[in-house]
């Protein structure tokens, strides 16, 4: 059960990653840079182009991608990162504390969702201000939330990745071979509709990512999504839950 | 109460035993030294009874906890410095230490107290705002001495504490780990393939090969069985000479490896001119004859039939250059 020591670890965890996080500056400017370049390039170079049944110009369209784009990454990027400290050997001090495997897990969890939101937020920012609308608060709130949930499957599917990698040349495979496939059949660069092949719609139906896009698409510019907010919410949190109890039994059973 | 007892810890991997069945007990306030060389089953044997590893077989207690049944209550008695090192390089030496502290549920008041005392100890105060990537290897090492000692565990392990370091440092950090042994009560579980490292620190010391522990003892006692005196010579025959001595009585033991032959005896100095003497009947000159107190390593020879300094290229160069002639022996 959680105490008092499992929650001031819990502190303790998150509060590293953040002096990590914004000691690496370089790590916070490409982080935040690469999903502009994704904004303001293919915003503006696909901006003329006319995608049927889309409302709104593609930048409005985009933005959405492009926050939940710069979670996932982050996040993932989080997860993975725990093989970094079983190299360096980091990992032993944090596992031969005295405190449950499950507050190690949250620990990561939440320092690694916080840095995924900043990220998330900063680009959401940068969107409103190129006149992407949000469509009320309650569904900028309903965004949050599905921003939070985005984040904490990617950090347990970064996890489990890395539970079942030695080193670091996996890696790269991993994020063309999975990554790439994901977020190009996730309805983040171009409208998922009946004008697609149809074997291309039942793939991005299959997509966890396809809901996560949806839903925030939904919940913050109130257009051109294919599921009500609140679906695309009930089918991420049990998506999220699955995903985290994955990572955790694996991280569980790693040993040093 | 023993502070670690073993019950037939074991460990396998694949196909072979790193641990294999080991029996053994540490008592509060000892220094107990695993020696052994690589591969032994040292760090096997220090990780799972520090609940890193699962032991295939057997079981352990620390400080009367399971090691199986109460791994938590095991992690909050014990300290560990590990082998291969385990510091944040991204943090600061205090930062390092403040978050071991909270790690262990120290109060704040604690925690200050704690990291001052520690980082006094071992030289450090000065750079405990200094990210760790910027330490030296040997400040790395004392400043995860300092976090093991931080939650002021009842048993520290330490694996290897000076590997690779220079010898001002090693010297450093042995002083430090006696110290805290005298001053914190520490009982020091460490494990090591140096010779001096086991001789100055350990009370007792287990001989660790193979993943079985084959003797365990006082250094003094171990090296007593050896002989009060060891004599190491170089002949034209050796194993002839062998031959001829193993059949003197006076002789409690006679070891060959490589060109020497290590022989050993009571009042060493007064066996030399006896053994020039048999030499001489058998027609075999000798060419180098050195007489000294047993150390570990004529332990650890005696033991498993073979040295430590074969598989140890720092050493073995040490050794080979040992200036062959008359020597008297060195007062201990």
């Amino acid at each position: 059960m959680m105490n008092q020591k499992d929650l001031q670890a819990i502190y303790m965890l998150w509060l590293r990653q953040m002096k990590r996080f914004f000691r690496a500056r370089s790590r916070v400017l490409s982080t935040i840079v690469q999903p502009l370049f994704f904004l303001f390039i293919l915003g503006f170079g696909f901006n003329i182009a006319v995608f049927p049944g889309m409302q709104g110009s593609y930048i409005n369209f985009l933005a959405p991608g492009i926050i939940a784009m710069a979670i996932l990454f982050s996040s993932m990027f989080t997860g993975v990162s725990v093989l970094w400290d079983k190299q360096s050997g980091f990992l032993q001090e944090v596992l031969v504390a005295p405190v449950s495997r499950l507050s190690i897990v949250i620990g990561r969890t939440l320092g690694g969702a916080t840095i995924a939101l900043f990220q998330g937020f900063i680009i959401m920012i940068i969107a409103l201000v190129l006149g992407v609308p949000i469509v009320d608060v309650q569904g900028l709130i309903l965004t949050i939330l599905i921003m939070v949930l985005l984040s904490f499957t990617a950090v347990g599917f970064g996890l489990i990745i890395a539970s079942k990698m030695r080193d670091f040349e996996g890696f790269q495979s991993i994020m063309s071979l999975i990554l790439m496939p994901l977020l190009f059949l996730s309805s983040a660069f171009y409208p998922i509709n009946t004008s697609l092949p149809g074997w291309l719609q039942t793939l991005s139906y299959c997509n966890p990512l396809f809901y996560m896009i949806d839903g925030i698409r939904g919940s913050l510019t109130g257009v051109n999504n294919v599921l009500h907010p609140l679906i695309d919410l009930s089918i991420i949190l049990v998506l999220c839950i699955l995903i985290m109890g994955l990572g955790t039994y694996f991280f569980n059973k790693s040993e040093v | 109460m023993s502070i670690i007892e073993t019950q037939n810890l074991t460990k396998k991997f694949d196909n072979y035993f790193a641990v294999d069945h080991i029996k053994f007990s540490v008592e509060k306030g000892e220094i107990f030294g695993f020696l052994g060389p690589n591969g032994a089953g040292k760090t096997t044997t220090i990780k799972m009874l520090t609940t890193l590893l699962h032991p295939s077989d057997g079981s352990a207690t620390i400080a009367g906890f399971d090691i199986l049944k109460q791994r938590a209550k095991v992690r909050e008695h014990i300290g560990v410095v590990f082998q291969e090192p385990a510091l944040d390089t991204e943090l600061t030496g205090k930062e390092n230490l403040d978050f071991h502290a909270r790690m262990y549920g120290l109060t704040q008041e604690t925690r200050k107290k704690r990291i001052t005392e520690v980082l006094t100890l071992v030289d450090l105060l000065d750079k405990e705002d200094v990210l760790v990537k910027q330490y030296s290897g040997g400040m790395k090492r004392r400043l995860e001495i300092a976090r093991g000692l931080m939650h002021s565990p009842t048993v520290l392990f330490l694996d290897e504490p000076t590997l690779g370091l220079d010898a001002q440092t090693r010297r450093a950090i042995w002083e430090y780990v006696k110290q805290l042994n005298k001053e914190e009560s520490t009982t020091i579980f460490l494990t090591t393939h140096y010779m001096d490292e086991a001789d100055f620190l350990c009370d007792r010391i287990g001989i660790i090969d193979h993943g079985k522990i084959l003797v365990i003892d006082t250094v003094d006692s171990l090296k007593k069985s050896v002989g009060h005196d060891v004599i190491t010579l170089s002949c034209s025959d050796s194993m002839a000479l062998q031959r001829r001595l193993e059949q003197e009585t006076w002789v409690s033991n006679i070891t060959p490896h490589g060109a020497f032959l290590t022989v050993g005896v009571e009042r060493g100095e007064e066996k030399i001119p006896t053994i020039f003497d048999i030499a001489r009947t058998i027609n075999i000159s000798i060419s180098s004859v050195d007489v000294r107190k047993p150390t570990l390593d004529d332990v650890f020879l005696f033991y498993t039939g073979r040295s430590m300094r074969e598989q140890n290229p720092e050493t073995s160069a040490r050794k080979t250059a040992k200036p062959s002639g008359f020597h008297l022996r060195r007062p201990k």
